[in-house]
């Protein structure tokens, strides 16, 4: 396996102009591109001799919106007490995020050259796009499309932009973090009408662990060094 | 004059050979296949979604039903991911222990692979021998685990627990007599270990079985040979990983190239193809079966001689025994913050690959800190090789496109999640 560090500072050299950030964490190198940089960038990585990233391995989008939001207070003694010390409505923000929402998130593979690195684009809200790499690797397709389905972002040049995994007439993206879990809608089928239809979901949302964000532990020393927390 | 138009063919979602829940629209002329356009998310659960509201350790579960035909390789790859974040490793043994069950995975994956390839393209014996070897091979898993499909049997730092010493064995009842009960129960006296040992020797002879019924067999090489041919630098385009890409000639193993756990400790060879087709395919499965057999009978070995922890003994990460528990106030605490709360991942994001039967499964893990992952991607192995069954299917016949799609190794639990 090439040395991370030694293709670390290749890109740097080679691609500077279109990074924002290039990060080594666990051993994986995580460059952060500015958007419009990609079709560029992925050009590069794919044909230039000291990369030669052959391989497309996966295309997915992450939402931002509550990163770093907890829904438990556990920082200080709260005179509520065990229960109600859980915020479920709003949410409990522990550190800021100042990055746009959403990202789309390339992992790419060279067979030849055995090393592997990860391309991080943030993308601007309105319109919420960004070019196709589907003739660079023919594999972006449904990764593409998978990418706008749950998550609704749009590639722009992308052949045949439909949705893949959610049913036919499907409304919203349901991986977004606004999505709720249980979803809008549930299906049954009416016998009076003699069809199935769509009525708003009967169940209620519910959390049965809150989720809790500690910074107080042993990770924390080793976290300064991972360097890895996109806004720490 | 009568204008010739192409039509349109709709097949599955219930269909014996769409594997699963595949619709699948194909653009006919005549017998030959123009277009296929496959219709998927007819098995989607978001299991990604789901993942983002639970504890680490309450979707290991979720893993199993992804691919539900390799549950312990899924498992593999989101424990080695929060293991990876968490910079821990787990205890040897416990690695020769997933090394085993990977490959004891391999083998269960392989030889339904075959069994369904087979019955697709119409050889109805080799399905039955298949699921006779599985049947073993699932004693096993519930022999360590409790279940025999979804196991849930790997955790972050190790796993659940240590091999038993007895391997359970059949009871008289009213379809089997003592007699019946005592054959049955011969290979089941001794330890799992030993019952394994049993099977590394008998299998290889199996495997001769299979390829005698199908390798040199003429029906089987015309509905194979030439079918469905992806050259190297299609495959590395069109994303393949695992048999997909080998079949193509490429020798590419996560196992070698990039390994993990116990890996490069054991002795295996890469089977590679030469044209791609599905036939090739087929012979690089069947070779797999062999190298993974050898695999087992090296962990084996080592299992019997090297007794140790299964578990890391941190227990922030891991619970702690249920005898301290009782008696040792701070295992009591562990025991609950464990059971009501979690652990947390320290903030990042990692990806980590397994050699998959199907390929490189991986998954990717955002955490911001929290007791619940942020955001997880799984990268189904199954899904950019259905994505290129249009470009692998046309100009073929409408039975081959039943051939290809069975030697791609599709199961749909991955690829919708």
């Amino acid at each position: 396996m090439a040395d991370i560090e030694v293709l670390a500072g290749e890109v740097k050299s080679r691609l500077g102009d279109h990074i924002i950030d290039s990060v080594i964490a666990c051993n994986e190198l995580t460059l952060e591109v500015k958007p419009e940089s990609i079709r560029t960038v992925c050009l590069l990585l794919r044909d230039e001799d000291p990369f030669k990233f052959d391989q497309l391995i996966d295309i997915c989008a992450v939402d931002y919106l509550q990163y770093g939001v907890a829904e438990w207070a556990t920082e200080d003694v709260t005179s509520t007490g065990f229960e109600r010390a859980a915020d479920r409505e709003h949410g409990i923000r522990i550190f800021d995020f100042d990055k746009p929402r959403f990202a789309v998130i390339y992992h790419l593979l060279s067979v030849s050259d055995n090393h592997r690195i990860r391309l991080k684009a943030f993308l601007p809200e309105d319109p919420l796009m960004i070019e196709s790499v589907v003739d660079i690797w023919t594999a972006a397709d449904w990764f593409e499309r998978e990418a706008f389905d749950l998550m609704g972002i749009l590639f722009e040049g992308h052949p045949d932009l439909r949705r893949i995994l959610t049913d036919y007439g499907f409304i919203g993206h349901p991986f977004r973090k606004d999505f709720p879990l249980t979803g809008n809608v549930e299906m049954r089928y009416d016998a009076n009408e003699g069809r199935v239809i769509y009525e708003p979901v009967s169940i209620a949302p519910r959390v049965l662990v809150p989720k809790v964000i500690r910074e107080d532990n042993r990770y924390m020393s080793e976290n300064e060094e991972v360097g890895n927390a996109p806004n720490s | 004059m009568p204008q010739i138009r192409n039509y349109t063919l709709n097949f599955g979602p219930q269909h014996p050979a769409a594997h699963g829940v595949l619709r699948l629209v194909l653009e006919m002329d005549g017998e030959i296949i123009r277009r296929a356009d496959p219709h998927i998310g007819l098995l989607h659960r978001a299991t990604e979604k789901l993942v983002e509201s639970k504890p680490y350790n309450q979707s290991i579960g979720y893993m199993d039903r992804l691919d539900y035909v390799s549950m312990m390789c899924n498992e593999h790859a989101y424990v080695m991911a929060i293991e990876k974040l968490l910079g821990v490793q787990a205890p040897i043994r416990a690695q020769y222990i997933r090394v085993m069950f990977d490959e004891i995975t391999r083998i269960l994956n392989h030889l339904l692979w075959l069994g369904a390839h087979g019955l697709d393209i119409g050889a109805m014996t080799i399905f039955l021998y298949c699921f006779r070897e599985r049947e073993d091979l699932l004693d096993c898993y519930e022999a360590v685990s409790g279940a025999r499909m979804h196991a849930t049997y790997y955790r972050p730092g190790g796993v659940y627990r240590d091999l038993p010493d007895r391997m359970p064995q059949y009871k008289p009842s009213q379809w089997h007599g003592e007699k019946d009960t005592q054959k049955a129960n011969e290979r089941r006296e001794g330890s799992l270990l030993d019952f394994i040992d049993d099977f590394t020797q008998r299998f290889p002879g199996l495997v001769d079985e299979y390829e005698t019924l199908l390798t040199e067999n003429r029906i089987w090489k015309q509905r194979t040979v030439d079918i469905g041919i992806v050259s190297a630098e299609r495959a590395l385009q069109l994303g393949f990983t695992g048999p997909m890409l080998r079949g193509s000639g490429v020798e590419w193993d996560l196992r070698k190239k990039q390994t993990y756990e116990v890996y490069d400790k054991m002795d295996f060879d890469i089977p590679v193809g030469v044209n791609g087709d599905c036939y090739d395919r087929y012979l690089v499965r069947v070779e797999e079966m062999r190298q993974s057999n050898r695999i087992i009978k090296q962990c084996v070995a080592w299992l019997r001689e090297n007794p140790g922890p299964v578990m890391l003994d941190d227990h922030k990460i891991t619970m702690p025994k249920r005898e301290e528990m009782k008696g040792d106030m701070e295992s009591l605490i562990h025991h609950f913050k464990l059971y009501t709360e979690g652990y947390c991942l320290p903030r990042g994001e990692v990806y980590s690959a397994v050699e998959h039967p199907k390929g490189e499964f991986g998954i990717y893990l955002v955490s911001d800190g929290a007791n619940k992952p942020y955001r997880v991607k799984v990268r189904a192995s199954g899904f950019p090789h259905l994505a290129a069954l249009d470009e692998m299917s046309r100009g073929h016949m409408l039975a081959d496109v039943v051939a290809i799609l069975s030697s791609q190794d599709i199961v749909f639990g991955e690829v919708d999640r």
